[in-house]
């Protein structure tokens, strides 16, 4: 097609779904909050760093603020103490919104078996996606995004997600 | 040899302790820890016992002195009016073991929740008896004695409280600061940590010496390998065992590479706090560098376990000195083109200068160590002081600063790197062939073909796995000068493969409990950059 003539893209339609487009959108605009807590959060600054550059898939713009993100990156161990914090965190943030697990701490605990560590962030937020590794490499954090990109793709864009999850600390 | 302790008695204590402060001299309290005797074979007359280091002004010598406690409920005098580092220190000893401190001035849980019940450190306690926390304390409790202190009142003086943490992505971890503002400036501040406790202590009684190295490096995870070696270097020491020369300069290689990218982690992203984003690049890839070299030598990025007791998992690979060669390269490159934007600028040095400044005598009271402590002015470093692994045989300079502000602990950390690179040079260059570990099979494991091949290696092999490392009977307390001050372990042997007791003496630990006073009269924006400069590392203040 020659690009030169205007006209011709003046007329075009494309037909598509309110879905397929919001969701063409979301996927490459995800704004990861990182709740960074330990070793996992330092690889994540490796993950961030040039070599590995997040800004390739669309995930750069890191926001500190849970209000305006729409990733929940958990990267590090979540003790008990820290548990109350992470549902305060998870709930600030607006709808929709994805969680991935960095590492064995957050997604099991990890080799922290003990009276101090939460064994497992999924009790006490819902969980999309879970890496392994203590800690995992960059690529692992970025393979968790392009995961995380394409389970949104298949999703209604305007359903609530996870209604059904009820947390350890979620009222009864 | 053995730092073997002084039997006290707690009445006692509190005398003996003040005499050795200021007419012997100790002026540096290390650690306070406790014991529980309850699963000794043979227990002693109390249950409790706590354990005091100190360190003499001149850094050489360590004193450890014993008290038994006859009643924890009641408990012993606290000496948190003699040394300011105490304070922290008995709150812990408190949490973990529910030892009471009379006339300590705010006697709570440090490390656990507030609505945890029951002393985790007991033997009786169940390593894995979790308890979920709903609520965060808020802190008012201590704020309100700072500010009635001062003669100041939330509502009538129009302050504003605010958390910095423990979710904030300046407080580098899980560390939560509440500050009272007026305007800008911080007049009262007090910090909670405790947010990334992982039951380190607790664990470490649970494994054999060797599993525990895992462990040890998620410590302090900025510089892993340091953490494995010092754990290592006290247990071989509880053994009397010495590592065959190469295997040392292996150990003083990776350790100051693991230094210089401690430090530069933490400058990286102190000067990204303050907003020079380009030094963040010029300082953090190198960084990646090194982790090529790492994951190469050892398998992993971050978190190496690359140390054993009685040597290291491998030697080093072919070519290694051409790879660490080019990583010393670019960090040099890394540090020159961050200095060329930093130093004589006027925006660097106005934030940075003249910022929490600690003098060497507050300094050495709030127990600190390390770079933050040479910032002040005190030419204390554990590889001249008390050289191991034959440090006084390499050319290499101490650094030390002269205010003690937020700009001397950056730049101590700059001219450290530099210091340590040089360590690494003389050392490729002197290394010899041969050994890297111990040779006797009751301390490390035989050649894997020989496993397969032999009963006696077999067997070898099985007991070290399943039995561990045997540690003769005893207690010790080794130190070594890591990327952030002195860590030490203090550890309790009853002669089987698993430790009856380890405690870490953390650097940062004692750091973080000087913050809230250091960031007062000074602004929001200033606090940052120290919290920065002082470079806490959550993983080994709450291990």
């Amino acid at each position: 097609m020659d690009v030169s003539n205007t006209h011709l893209l003046d007329e075009a339609v494309v037909t598509t779904t309110i879905d397929a487009v919001i969701n063409w959108g979301r996927e490459a605009s995800l704004w990861p909050f990182v709740f960074g807590t330990a070793c996992c959060a330092i690889e994540f600054m490796s993950t961030a760093a040039s070599r590995y550059d997040i800004s390739r898939f669309g995930a750069e713009v890191l926001r500190f603020s849970p209000r305006h993100a729409d990733l929940l990156v958990v990267a590090g161990t979540i003790s008990y103490k820290q548990a109350p914090i992470l549902k305060q965190i998870y709930d600030q943030m607006p709808e929709p919104k994805w969680v991935i697990a960095v590492g064995a701490c957050a997604s099991t605990g990890g080799f922290y078996d003990n009276y101090t560590t939460l064994q497992g962030i999924d009790e006490i937020v819902p969980v999309d996606v879970y890496v392994a590794g203590c800690p995992p490499r960059p690529e692992a954090i970025i393979d968790a995004i392009l995961d995380i990109q394409r389970q949104l793709k298949r999703e209604k864009s305007f359903e609530v997600r996870n209604t059904e999850f009820k947390g350890k600390l979620d009222d009864a | 040899m053995l730092n073997t302790p002084i039997i006290l008695q707690s009445s006692e204590l509190f005398q003996t302790i003040t005499h050795a402060k200021n007419v012997l001299g100790f002026t540096l309290l290390l650690d306070i820890t406790a014991i529980d005797n309850l699963h000794k074979k043979r227990p002693a007359s109390t249950r409790f016992e706590l354990v005091y280091i100190l360190r003499h002004a001149a850094f050489k010598e360590t004193l450890l002195y014993k008290v038994s406690v006859a009643d924890e409920t009641l408990g012993v005098e606290s000496i948190s009016s003699l040394f300011g580092s105490a304070e922290w220190a008995e709150r812990e000893v408190y949490d973990q073991y529910g030892i009471h401190f009379i006339n300590h001035p705010m006697l709570k849980r440090v490390l656990n929740h507030m609505q945890f019940v029951g002393h985790p450190l007991r033997k009786d306690y169940t390593i894995t008896k979790g308890q979920y926390c709903t609520s965060s304390q808020d802190l008012m409790d201590e704020m309100k004695p700072l500010l009635k202190h001062r003669n100041l009142d939330l509502n009538n003086d129009n302050l504003m409280v605010v958390n910095l943490g423990p979710s904030h992505p300046a407080s580098h971890g899980t560390i939560r600061t509440l500050a009272a503002l007026d305007g800008e400036t911080i007049v009262a501040a007090a910090a909670e940590i405790g947010y990334l406790h992982r039951g380190f202590e607790k664990s470490c009684e649970n494994h054999n010496y060797n599993q525990i190295i895992p462990y040890t490096d998620r410590l302090n995870y900025c510089s892993a390998i340091m953490n494995n070696i010092a754990f290592a270097k006290t247990v071989e020491e509880m053994m009397g065992i010495t590592l065959p020369e190469r295997g040392i300069y292996i150990r003083i290689i990776v350790a100051e590479l693991s230094r210089v990218i401690d430090h530069l982690v933490c400058l990286a992203a102190g000067l990204l706090d303050m907003g020079g984003q380009t030094n963040y690049w010029y300082l953090y890839n190198p960084r990646d560098n090194a982790y090529d070299f790492l994951s190469k030598l050892t398998g992993a990025r971050l978190t190496n376990s690359y140390m054993r007791i009685g040597g290291m998992a491998h030697d080093l690979y072919e070519g290694w000195e051409g790879d660490l060669r080019d990583v010393l390269t670019k960090i040099d490159f890394g540090i020159t083109e961050s200095l060329k934007m930093i130093t004589h600028n006027r925006i660097f040095n106005d934030r940075l200068q003249n910022i929490s400044p600690v003098s060497a005598k507050q300094a050495i009271d709030y127990g600190f160590t390390g770079p933050n402590l040479r910032a002040s002015g005190v030419a204390y470093d554990l590889r001249f002081a008390k050289p191991y692994y034959g440090y006084e045989t390499f050319d290499f300079d101490m650094v030390i600063g002269s205010v003690g502000d937020t700009y001397d602990r950056m730049m101590v950390r700059f001219d450290e790197m530099n210091e340590s690179m040089k360590i690494i040079r003389q050392a490729m260059s002197r290394i010899p062939d041969g050994d890297i570990n111990v040779n006797d099979r009751r301390i490390t494991m035989p050649a894997k073909g020989c496993v397969y091949g032999g009963i006696e290696d077999m067997m070898n092999q099985f007991k070290l796995v399943i039995e561990g490392v045997h540690v003769p009977k005893g207690e010790h307390y080794g130190s070594f000068e890591a990327a952030n001050g002195e860590l030490g372990f203090y550890i309790v042997s009853d002669g089987s493969g698993t430790p009856y007791k380890v405690k870490v003496r953390p650097p940062s630990f004692y750091h973080m409990a000087a913050y809230p006073k250091i960031i007062e009269n000074y602004q929001v924006a200033d606090a940052i950059l120290t919290l920065g400069s002082l470079n806490i590392i959550a993983g080994e203040m709450d291990r």
